[in-house]
């Protein structure tokens, strides 16, 4: 579930207060045809200034934390408390620049992308191919878990096969920027990468499994008797670059300001345990030789609902205390990817059989990936 | 003028009913308001985003809160009147 819903409206004025409104503005009046080419070269290079800003913080992390830890706080080398505060001061503002700049980076990459374009592309498409690319449209389309019923709609009515549909509706929100960045920020690029691999191949095989078992008749009869919208793009036309800067700007405010101290919090709760808890506290209730951990932590999670950001702390401590990883992905991916409150607003269009058949067959798959990789490390 | 705001309840919705209802206050325009949760009357409409603005039965915008300006901007350039 993207965490749009609860975006607040955005008040007047320009987004993002004024980073990128360089000072020195037009004084004298220009000819129209040059504003525009200024405008992009002021926001191209207000962009690159960032850029650079952005990297020589990221650069000097290491340094600041060993000083702030040392020098500042004059703490002792080698001891708990030192260890947990360093980790702290390291990981807490890398995550948060981390997130800042990949949160821009994929709203400016989204206002690329629409529904309506995401239908365009899948409309009429064969099976296979189109749950293939339906599950990457749905990590770059924008899409906020209030609009799940109306897409379904506009799906279906226009050509899309149902399970193509439903390959879109499961990888939109299980992958997504937050959840990449954190895992990569504290557990490292290669378990970044399994998660959106895994998640990717789990939308793709249950939105193929659910096309091969032909559901179409448990969705809600009046649903194929919508006229099939062509539906206008809304808004004016296509945006400019200075609209995609600030769509960029928009989701980092959005989303970064909202979920900053679910971040904090998980990084201190790792910080702690980096420091504190001993390891493998939970590897008996937890590792990988427990079998019925995974279908535990995927029967938890999938009526859970919370943001990427919020389930990051659980996930700390569950990894810091040595349970499984897959045992955790896949808790992880069940709390994100399915959630009751999405298939109670699905009810509207899709008969109970078909909700349930939905939850179980990608249920299934996150088990099936949880098993792998605990047999796997 | 009539505007439709088009959403099934969810807090997006509310706040654009808010945006669109100090908008119209603002442009001093006669406009009713009126909310569609229905989501078989949203089809209607033909939009995949919600919350949705539809003013005269166009829908003008769609997925988003507008923020004030826009919604008034929309609402003097859609009549003359």
């Amino acid at each position: 579930m993207s965490d749009c819903c609860e975006r607040r409206p955005v008040g007047g004025g320009e987004p993002g207060g004024n980073c990128c409104e360089g000072a020195g503005a037009a004084d004298t009046p220009v000819p129209s045809a040059t504003v525009d080419s200024r405008e992009t070269a002021r926001y191209l290079g207000a962009g690159l200034l960032a850029l650079g800003m952005w990297w020589l913080v990221y650069r000097s992390l290491p340094a600041f934390s060993r000083w702030f830890t040392y020098s500042l706080a004059g703490l002792a080398p080698g001891d708990r408390m030192t260890s947990a505060v360093e980790f702290f001061v390291y990981d807490g503002p890398k995550v948060i620049l981390l997130l800042t700049l990949v949160v821009f980076a994929v709203g400016v990459v989204r206002s690329f992308f629409t529904p309506e374009r995401a239908r365009r592309i899948l409309a009429g498409r064969r099976e296979s191919a189109g749950n293939v690319l339906a599950s990457l449209l749905g990590i770059v389309t924008p899409f906020c878990s209030c609009s799940a019923v109306p897409l379904f709609i506009g799906f279906v009515t226009s050509g899309v096969p149902l399970g193509v549909t439903f390959s879109f509706l499961v990888s939109a929100p299980m992958i997504n920027e937050v959840a990449l960045v954190l895992l990569y920020g504290l557990f490292g690029w290669k378990i970044a990468a399994i998660y959106a691999g895994t998640g990717l191949a789990i939308a793709m095989a249950s939105g193929w499994v659910i096309g091969r078992m032909g559901m179409e008749k448990h969705v809600e009869e009046w649903v194929y008797a919508t006229p099939a919208g062509e539906g206008e793009d809304a808004g004016p036309g296509v945006p400019s670059w200075r609209d995609r800067v600030h769509f960029g700007l928009d989701a980092v405010r959005d989303i970064v300001g909202k979920v900053w101290p679910y971040v904090l919090a998980g990084i201190a709760a790792g910080a702690w345990i980096h420091g504190y808890v001993p390891e493998n506290f939970l590897a008996g209730i937890m590792g990988a030789g427990a079998w019925w951990s995974v279908p535990l932590a995927v029967g938890i999670g999938i009526p859970m609902y919370s943001n990427a950001a919020g389930i990051i702390p659980v996930v700390q401590a569950l990894l810091g205390k040595g349970a499984a990883l897959g045992t955790v992905l896949a808790f992880m991916m069940s709390v994100i990817g399915l959630s009751l409150p999405e298939m109670i607003i699905l009810r509207k269009v899709l008969k109970v059989r078909l909700i349930a058949t939905f939850a179980g067959v990608v249920g299934a798959g996150i088990l099936v990936v949880g098993y792998l990789f605990n047999a796997l490390l | 003028m009539e505007i439709a705001i088009l959403g099934t309840g969810c807090p997006k919705c509310r706040q654009t009913a808010e945006v669109v209802r100090q908008a119209v206050e603002l442009a001093g325009v006669s406009a009713t308001i009126r909310k569609v949760e229905d989501i078989q009357e949203i089809m209607k409409y033909r939009v995949m985003k919600t919350p949705a603005v539809a003013v005269g039965g166009q829908v003008k915008i769609a997925g988003k809160v507008p923020t004030v300006e826009e919604v008034v901007a929309l609402l003097s350039q859609g009549s003359p009147s």
